[in-house]
């Protein structure tokens, strides 16, 4: 096991020996402690190593990464995990704004709440957050599943291609174009083996799914005038 | 960009630690805002009857000496003051208006920083380190604090258009964001009286809330009016003489954290801004919601 104190190396240190591992692989576990809010940590890693973040963490967190397994023992800024590509994130506390955007693969486990605009173009990512969602999230969501233990703000799967979005809690507002939709038996299926991966104690049949109603694909002609 | 930073004290016995507690808190967001820094201490209370005001000269080597004597001989009545680098800190038992109308008058250059009976503004061109060096920021006591980062984005980098901005007695705002609708605002609120000394964005939100604050409103109600009326995107901090208030616009483009302990209420833009806090790992730590206020005020002064 690795072991790097962010009150002593700093954040280009701790990525470039994270970077390095893609060629050869010194270390399969890696410890960051002191992590203090700095932006940047373990983003762009590309290779089967776990990475344990002790503390909290800035924006950007786990950003670009494929293949790795990071655990961040607090919350996160900004864009964690976003355009990941494969691997696993799992955030112990809460995340700001813009998690897992643009994300094509891989999962992301929030045990608190995810701010605004969670899951923001998503495009294949798997995302499980324990507690509740801010406003606009999945805006324009491509592929994946974003999954919520307890409620979605405002304008929830706005301008949504085919994500599948399953919520336990109130929705304050669905977005244009997000619709409630019947959960047959493959979505009780899936839904409950992303719960499971999370590991939270959840039942899919509490659950609703939301998705698109496939409206804005096609320009309607009846809209013409508008233009 | 532009970085926020607020510690607000609920055990006094940390009191004599503000400024040692805050300095780092401020120098953690140089990377959001470079230009230039400024902060707004509360303590040192003048009694009834007193007005406190900061007073900043735009030229260096202004002989305050000789203005505060002329200020003396003028209004007839009890004053104390010091100096600190480019300010100085004017008690004058009189009322405001009066002080006011004798600065403006025997040294129209002067700008009047804040004035009310407890808060101090102090800022200035140059990195949060120099400021904070400059104005001795680590020895200093009190109640309650705010201070800035500045990125400039809408208007030019001066000590007059670097933050907190005063909006009225014991009253300051910071902000992180820009306004598009100042231009039309700033003319709408000249015709209702308001005074404007830049073309920045955030004087006019300050404005704004002098505005509304002199219409009667309560804080609460002029934040919330500003919800309505203020385009554009922004975390607002609000001094007051008792507390502090955060808000933040309903999209939340600009970030904000929150820490609370038994001994403080903390906010920053971001979380690495609260990282030197004693007592941090075990605080209660979180993202402020969009378009909510959140206050802290102590019950009395």
């Amino acid at each position: 096991m690795k072991t790097i104190d962010l009150s002593n190396a700093s954040v280009r240190d701790l990525n470039q020996a994270l970077h390095d591992q893609a060629k050869h692989v010194d270390d399969r576990e890696w410890v960051v402690t002191h992590p203090d809010g700095a932006h940047n940590l373990a983003v762009g890693v590309n290779q089967e190593v776990s990475i344990d973040i002790q503390g909290h963490a800035g924006y950007y967190c786990a950003g670009m990464n494929q293949k790795a397994s990071v655990t961040v023992h607090g919350n996160v800024g900004v864009g964690c995990a976003e355009n990941m590509m494969s691997g696993y994130v799992r955030v112990k506390g809460s995340a700001s704004q813009a998690a897992g955007a643009t994300a094509h693969g891989g999962l992301l486990v929030i045990e608190g709440d995810a701010g605004a605009r969670c899951g923001i173009s998503m495009k294949g990512i798997d995302i499980v957050v324990g507690g509740s969602i801010g406003h606009m999230s999945c805006f324009m969501g491509q592929a994946g599943r974003l999954v919520v233990c307890g409620d979605a703000g405002d304008a929830l799967g706005d301008s949504l291609y085919e994500t599948r979005i399953y919520v336990k809690g109130k929705v304050e507002s669905l977005g244009s174009d997000c619709i409630a939709k019947e959960m047959r038996a493959e979505h009780l299926e899936e839904l409950q083996q992303l719960l499971d991966r999370a590991g939270f104690n959840e039942k899919a049949a509490d659950f609703k799914r939301y998705g698109s109603a496939r409206q804005l694909y096609n320009f309607k002609v009846d809209n013409a005038s508008a233009y | 960009m532009c970085g926020i930073v607020g510690l607000y004290l609920k055990n006094p016995k940390l009191e004599s630690q503000l400024g040692k507690l805050f300095e780092p808190m401020l120098e953690a967001m140089t990377d959001r805002g470079p230009d230039s820094a400024g902060f707004a201490i509360y303590g040192d209370e003048v009694a009834e009857g007193w007005v406190k005001l900061t007073l900043q000269a735009t030229t260096e080597g202004y002989d305050f000496k000789a203005l505060v004597a002329a200020v003396e001989a003028r209004l007839g009545c009890a004053l104390d003051w010091f100096q600190n680098a480019s300010a100085i800190v004017l008690k004058v038992q009189a009322d405001e208006a009066a002080v006011r109308a004798v600065l403006a008058e025997l040294a129209p250059s002067v700008r009047i920083m804040s004035a009310g009976q407890s808060i101090e503004i102090l800022k200035g061109m140059g990195l949060p380190k120099e400021i904070s060096e400059r104005f001795g920021l680590a020895s200093m006591k009190g109640s309650h604090i705010i201070g800035h980062t500045r990125m400039a984005t809408e208007s030019a980098v001066t000590m007059e258009g670097s933050h907190p901005f005063s909006t009225g007695a014991d009253l300051c705002l910071v902000h992180n964001g820009s306004l598009s609708n100042h231009s039309r605002l700033r003319q709408n609120l000249r015709r209702e009286g308001i005074t404007f000394e830049t073309e920045n964005d955030t004087e006019v939100a300050a404005g704004y809330l002098t505005w509304r604050l002199q219409q009667g409103d309560t804080l609460k109600q002029a934040l919330d009016k500003s919800l309505e009326d203020l385009d554009g995107f922004f975390t607002f901090a609000i001094g007051t003489r008792n507390g502090f208030a955060v808000i933040r616009d309903p999209i939340a483009c600009k970030p904000a954290i929150l820490a609370e302990t038994d001994d403080y209420v903390a906010m920053a833009s971001e979380y690495q801004a609260l990282s030197s806090l004693p007592g941090i790992e075990n605080a209660k730590v979180w993202e402020p919601v969009p378009a909510t206020m959140y206050i802290w005020e102590r019950e009395s002064a």
